[in-house]
């Protein structure tokens, strides 16, 4: 077994989501650029466990493991603002959320999101 | 004794000028007329007994003082620079201060009638009398102050405050348009000459090592640092006393109350130049270059204060450019090397000037106008004026036995002798010019005197409406009063006590060891002189009653009346390219040194903004940011980790 | 050159020919099924690999959940069907970053191993890596389950605005009265 082909295969699958997470515009987009760079990392992860021989035996297939668990919780949290973005603002395009507006007061936001539901 | 009255002498009126101050300027609201009155009360009595205290001082001293004495002690001592307090007083000293006291005590009177709201003024003029009374009595403190200095400092300290004074008094009434211009440039003209007076004081005091005016005069200074001394301290000299070319203040200052330029024409501020120069007179004999220019300026001033007198229309402006020229013959009295003579002029000036400016004072505040051909016919109304006018203009012009007479006579005497004998420190051509100039001036002086008599009060009064009357008391006592001494002061000259306090012991008089007074046949010349110009304005005026005798200067009067344009010169030569170095420096500063400080924050805060704005980035340039750096970084361990 | 080499290098084209079809797909539902197949060509290489649970949690975390909450996403923010022209931004920083970071890392990784071979290890089964997990690694997994409740609220709040803005008029009440009170 050729370890360099898994490897360069990561590699080039970890930029593809570098391109991604810059390059897209919608925010659901963006997530799945993301999802390409966790899943490029796993692939080095396991493929490093069969090229390196560590002390405890397959930590990096636990790793691997571990990354899909974190990254389950990252895509819940992270679609669960797209939502709440897209119900305030009725848009998911990342350049649209302006980060120098000032925090809108309690009630405004609380007569939006009623005017969203 | 004597030095506690010498010390007391500045100290009475800048004490009731201070506690002036301290009173309520004007009331506060226009139905508080109670109020104001009391302050107005107060004020008149703190002035009136200030100046009324410096007088008995004055004429205590004037008593008691014998032989020139002197008391100082120590204020200051830096690094070999010795200040002191104290006084030195002699004979002149004292006549100075009495005519100093007398005046101010006479202007502060008259004030009291001259300064209250009169037909002419509207219901609510505001005169502020309180501060206008209280800066009399510190004018006349710092004259005295000058006076009766022992000190170089000291003299100069009061030298400042009546240059300050008299910024103040001649820009106090508001009413007029040119006043607050005509003290701005009092205060400028004569500061340029204080700027001098300062330096010069430096350079003696450095060469001596104390400012005491006794270690001046005793200390033996090498000759090129009394010369350049001397030159400083004329320059000072020439701006208080209204010297060409920085005379030209004097006239403008007539924008003040009329009170106010009696003082300053009679007693005080250019009074102080020329006594600063018999104060100093042994420094200046050993060095007659000084005593040269002095005497050219002199000259020039007397003939230029003649000349322009005799084309003015405004009766005040008469009054301060024959000033110019009577100071004219005080300087060049001394630059012929007769400091009795000046002094003794000088005291005589103070009264007939003091006079005629008070006498002035009524007619316009009787007729409403100060131009002379809005006058006319006074005579008839105004007699107790009109006499004490004539006096006053007798004594100007010379006409014996009246006191300018006297003391004119005494410095034609001197400088005649220095031009024809070389009895003068400076050379002899020096006494031909100031004779010459004298004699002249003569001349033009009766001639001028005359025109004002014969334009003001004869012929027919030119303005009906008006109908004129003679002062109230307040006014007429004090005209009345400075009457004797402008009629009487020059035959003091024939009494030995008076002119032996004059006689400076430690200055060797030339020329007029034989008193102030020289009875002879040198009197016949300005005799002849004066009839001469009287005659000629006479003869003019019999032409045309109507008519402004000036008109016979012909295409001249113009020139005159602008005194030979030296404003225009002055504005030419000097205001012009100050101005445009003021703006100059203004524009550097703001355009350079404010722009540098303003760029700079701009500069900054600009640069803040655009991190800030970098900083605030959106998402995805956040985000390209983030991973460039991360891949930047990582190329650089990459690039470190292959080479190494 | 053997089987799994080629299986590999095939699984890794599949893989990478999906994932640039993700990032530049002008249509969003496809973009999320050119990533079911770009994970599930990866969950093939893990199996080559060896790694036959996380092969198979891969296929049910990410091409069962992940995917599916992607998908739901689209469509829940109502984004059109067929192609959208306002996807991207210009690119070419991206390209340079990307290209970059992808390139960079393969040309350290090759220069790493060239073209060398490695033996394969024992294949991590479920039992080996439960047995690794619940032995060596139970902390970390503990501190994962925490991270995952946290998550799961936080999804929750998150998407329900109501609880915030109970919380924010209370707040706002209590600071109106405060201020009352102080008046």
């Amino acid at each position: 077994m050729r370890p360099v082909i898994p490897y360069v295969t990561a590699a080039l699958l970890f930029g593809l989501g570098v391109y991604g997470v810059l390059r897209r515009r919608n925010a659901v987009l963006v997530l799945m650029a993301v999802e390409l760079m966790l899943n490029a990392v796993n692939l080095i992860l396991v493929t490093a466990d069969t090229t390196v021989r560590a002390v405890l035996p397959h930590s990096g297939q636990v790793f691997a493991l571990f990354v899909i668990v974190l990254a389950a919780a990252e895509i819940g949290v992270g679609l669960a603002i797209v939502l709440q973005l897209y119900r305030l603002r009725a848009t998911v395009a990342v350049d649209d959320v302006a980060l120098t507006e000032p925090p809108v007061p309690a009630r405004p936001v609380g007569q939006s999101a009623e005017a969203a539901r | 004794m004597t030095g506690l009255l010498g010390a007391a002498l500045p100290a009475v009126p800048l004490v009731a000028g201070l506690l002036g101050l301290l009173l309520p300027p004007a009331p506060r609201h226009p139905g508080g007329a109670a109020g104001g009155d009391r302050a107005r009360t107060a004020a008149v009595t703190i002035g009136v007994a200030g100046a009324a205290g410096a007088l008995a001082l004055a004429v205590a001293l004037l008593v008691t003082v014998d032989g020139p004495t002197q008391t100082s002690t120590t204020w200051v001592d830096i690094g070999g620079l010795r200040v002191t307090l104290g006084v030195r007083l002699d004979g002149a000293a004292a006549l100075v201060a009495v005519a100093v006291a007398a005046v101010a005590l006479a202007v502060q009177v008259y004030s009291i009638g001259y300064l209250r709201r009169g037909p002419h003024d509207d219901v609510d003029v505001d005169h502020r009398y309180p501060p206008y009374a209280a800066q009399i009595s510190l004018f006349t403190g710092a004259m005295l102050l000058v006076v009766v200095s022992g000190d170089l400092i000291m003299l100069l300290v009061g030298w400042e405050v009546m240059g300050l004074c008299s910024y103040l008094l001649i820009a106090h009434d508001r009413r007029l348009a040119g006043a607050p211009a005509a003290a701005m440039k009092a205060f400028l003209v004569t500061r340029v000459g204080d700027v001098g007076f300062l330096l010069g004081i430096a350079v003696l005091g450095v060469s001596t090592g104390s400012f005491r005016i006794a270690d001046v005069l005793a200390h033996d200074h090498s000759g090129a640092t009394l010369t350049a001394a001397g030159l400083l301290l004329l320059a000072g000299v020439a701006g208080k006393s209204a010297q060409f070319p920085l005379h030209t203040w004097l006239p403008d200052a007539m924008a003040g109350p009329t009170p106010i330029s009696a003082l300053i024409h009679a007693a005080t501020m250019v009074a102080a130049g020329v006594y600063a120069v018999t104060r100093l007179y042994p420094l200046f004999t050993a060095a007659p270059v000084t005593l040269t220019v002095l005497g050219v300026l002199g000259a020039i001033t007397l003939l230029l204060g003649a000349l322009a007198a005799t084309a003015q229309d405004d009766i005040k402006r008469v009054l301060a450019w024959s000033t110019v020229s009577q100071l004219g013959y005080m300087t060049g009295a001394l630059a012929v090397g007769s400091p009795s003579a000046a002094l003794f002029h000088l005291l005589t000036h103070a009264a007939f000037k003091a006079l005629l400016f008070l006498a002035a004072g009524a007619v316009i505040h009787a007729v409403g106008t100060t131009l002379m051909s809005e006058m006319g016919g006074l005579r008839r109304s105004m007699p107790v004026t009109f006499w004490c006018t004539v006096i006053g203009l007798g004594a100007l012009a010379g006409v014996p036995p009246l006191a300018g007479f006297w003391s004119k006579d005494g410095v034609l005497t001197v400088a005649e002798s220095a031009a024809l004998e070389g009895t003068g420190p400076a050379p002899s051509w020096v006494g031909w010019l100031v004779w010459l100039a004298g004699l002249l001036g003569v001349a033009i002086t009766a001639w001028y005197a005359g025109r004002l008599l014969l334009r003001a009060f004869f012929g027919e009064p030119r303005l009906p409406l008006v109908t004129p009357h003679d002062p109230p008391a307040v006014l007429r006592w004090p005209v009345l009063l400075l009457a004797v001494p402008a009629a009487l002061l020059g035959l003091a000259g024939f009494v030995g006590a008076f002119a032996d306090r004059l006689r400076f012991a430690t200055v060797p008089v030339a020329g007029a060891e034989d008193g102030l007074v020289h009875v002879g046949p040198a009197l016949l010349l300005p005799l002849a002189l004066l009839a001469v110009g009287a005659g000629l304005v006479w003869v003019r005026w019999q032409r045309d009653r109507a008519a402004d005798p000036a008109t016979a200067l012909g295409p001249l009067r113009p020139v005159f009346a602008r005194a030979f344009r030296l404003d225009d010169v002055q504005h030419t030569l000097v205001v012009r390219p100050v101005r445009a170095l003021a703006r100059l420096a203004r524009s550097g500063d703001e355009v350079v040194v404010d722009g540098a400080v303003e760029g700079s924050g701009r500069a900054a805060s600009g640069l803040g903004a655009g991190l800030a704005a970098l900083h605030r980035a959106a998402l995805p340039r956040a985000a390209a940011g983030v991973l460039a750096g991360a891949l930047l970084i990582g190329l650089a361990a990459a690039v470190l980790g292959v080479t190494r | 050159m053997t089987g799994a080499d080629l299986l590999l290098l095939a699984l890794g084209a599949v893989a990478v020919g999906a994932g640039v079809l993700v990032v530049t797909t002008k249509q969003l539902v496809r973009a999320g099924l050119y990533l079911v197949v770009c994970l599930g060509a990866l969950a093939g290489d893990y199996l080559v690999l060896g790694a036959e649970l996380v092969a198979w949690v891969q296929v049910l975390i990410y091409v069962g959940a992940v995917v599916v909450l992607l998908l739901f996403a689209v469509m829940l923010t109502r984004a059109p069907i067929g192609a959208s022209d306002d996807l991207d931004r210009p690119g070419w920083p991206a390209a340079l970053i990307g290209g970059g970071a992808g390139l960079g890392l393969s040309v350290l990784l090759v220069d790493a191993y060239r073209w060398s071979t490695v033996t394969m290890p024992g294949a991590g089964t479920a039992e080996r890596l439960g047995e690794q997990i619940f032995t060596s690694w139970v902390l970390p997994f503990e501190v994962l389950s925490v991270l995952l409740l946290s998550a799961l609220v936080g999804a929750v709040v998150l998407s329900r605005p109501d609880i915030g803005r109970r919380g924010d008029d209370a707040e706002a009440s209590a600071g109106s009265l405060t201020s009352g009170g102080r008046r």
